[in-house]
């Protein structure tokens, strides 16, 4: 085996290492809790007034073909 | 008008109105309201909500009042419950066409739990729809979990439900009554998922995926297919609709949320839709919310466009021209514009101090449908059928309700 093509099986090696190291490590939150304050206010929710926001969608369901994966089935973090 | 009744003989009967949705659609709505407060991790807030609502357009007017209560029971629980009603008066172009003018109203019903451990929150409920001539039964199961340091919550969805058709029809003596020849029924299922995914500091993500399925009987009973017959009547003749057994559709939709410096909100949201049906729609809205003293004020702006179903059309060649067949608008194509405002103030209830926070919100929306091979069949005398003026619709959708957190 050449000496280069030892180099490019050893970088080859610790990329694969690396990658799979990386792999096996948590994503860590980029955005900290206390950097999340603007996600508490409520005019971020996807769904401030359910109320509100199911009767539009009844309304305009039921003149439409298209149905289901509306925003208002959302809340703001995730919700169903 | 009359509804043709397979016996041959003709009695008023009532039609269902265009604005009423299926019932699954209903118990989708109404699930909005259980689960959607389900945020993994956290229970919704101690709520009531007391709302007032009013659809009017298309010589259809739908009111009645809704009514949402959240409560939490200790550190794990939340409970939930929902009474919906919407009141009908209708003489639509549907109901001119093929049936009589009608007044009459759908209660609902809906209870919700949701147990939170960890990370993970668990909900289910149940709803109940009932009107004249359409019983529904809903279950629905949730299980959301918060993951990533909280960046991201994956929520599992599962709902069932099971309805009982019935269709209507005007006695001799004025009296109305189920038709004791037909009974229907059609079963119902739903698959969920949905992520939530905080970008930035600023910027949120919502992807939701949507998979469900019909089986039974899915038509209108009331609504009718015309088909050309030349010189009989005014050239065409109606005919019960016949639809397939079967539906299963897929939607997905992603939703993008920006907060801005000055209080405000802006928003953006894309969903595409396709069924079995051979349906194939396209969805964008845009909402800006801007916070002010004790007022929130939003403003909306939404575009729908649907292709038809491959077994709808306006006017058949001659009856019994295919296996299926359907007239219903929401089968044809079309494009829809809404646009909305809504206000809400915020204020303090004197001698009550075990309200935190109350809310008085008004919001109107108005709704126009620009149909591209739905006609106005009641035009035919004077067009010829075929030639009628294609149907435009323009509604006004108003709400009022009052919001207190405990």
């Amino acid at each position: 085996m050449s000496r280069t093509t030892s180099r490019r099986a050893r970088a080859v090696a610790a990329l694969a290492l690396g990658a799979a190291l990386a792999g096996c490590t948590a994503p860590q939150p980029w955005v900290k809790p206390y950097e999340r304050e603007h996600f508490a206010d409520p005019i971020m929710s996807f769904n401030r007034d359910p109320v509100s926001s199911v009767y539009l969608d009844h309304v305009l369901e039921s003149r439409e073909g298209a149905r289901g994966a509306t925003g208002a089935v959302g809340g703001g973090c995730g919700c169903n | 008008m009359q509804l043709e009744q397979g016996t041959g003989a003709s009695r008023p009967a009532r039609a269902v109105p265009d604005t009423v949705l299926t019932p699954f659609n209903r118990t989708l709505l109404a699930l909005c309201v259980i689960v959607a407060p389900a945020l993994a991790g956290v229970l919704p807030e101690d709520r009531a909500d007391v709302m007032w609502h009013n659809y009017n357009g298309g010589d259809i007017t739908v009111q009645g009042p809704s009514v949402l209560v959240q409560k939490r029971v200790g550190e794990s629980f939340a409970f939930s419950a929902g009474y919906y009603e919407d009141m009908i008066s209708s003489a639509s172009i549907d109901v001119k066409l093929s049936a009589s003018p009608y007044h009459e109203t759908r209660k609902q019903q809906n209870v919700g739990v949701e147990y939170l451990h960890g990370k993970t929150t668990y909900a289910m409920g149940y709803i109940h729809s009932k009107e004249p001539d359409y019983i529904a039964n809903t279950t629905f199961y949730s299980i959301s979990q918060d993951m990533f340091g909280d960046l991201t919550t994956v929520t599992l969805g599962y709902r069932r439900a099971w309805d009982q058709i019935y269709r209507d029809v005007k006695q001799p003596d004025g009296e109305i009554i189920n038709d004791p020849t037909f009974h229907e029924r059609a079963d119902h299922r739903g698959y969920t998922l949905s992520v939530s995914q905080i970008l930035t500091r600023n910027l949120i993500a919502d992807f939701n995926y949507e998979l469900l399925t019909d089986q039974g009987y899915l038509a209108n009973p009331y609504r009718k297919i015309r088909y050309l017959s030349p010189g009989q009547g005014q050239g065409f003749t109606l005919a019960d609709q016949v639809y397939p057994n079967t539906r299963t559709s897929n939607a997905a939709s992603i939703q993008l949320k920006y907060y801005l410096s000055w209080r405000a909100a802006l928003s953006g949201q894309y969903r595409f839709f396709r069924d079995t049906w051979g349906i194939v729609a396209h969805t964008i809205e845009g909402n800006y919310t801007q916070a002010w003293r004790h007022w929130v004020f939003d403003g909306t702006l939404r575009w729908y466009r649907q292709t038809n179903a491959d077994f709808y059309s306006d006017l058949f060649p001659y009856a019994n021209y295919q296996n299926f067949m359907a007239r219903d608008r929401e089968l044809a194509s079309f494009t829809d514009w809404t646009v909305g405002v809504g206000a809400s103030y915020q204020f303090n209830v004197p001698g009550a101090p075990w309200i935190s926070k109350s809310t008085a919100n008004v919001r109107f929306d108005h709704l126009f449908i620009d149909y591209k091979d739905f006609r106005n069949a009641l035009l035919a005398n004077e067009y010829g059928p075929g030639n009628e003026p294609l149907y435009k619709l323009n509604a006004n959708i108003f709400q009022i309700f009052v919001s207190i957190w405990f």
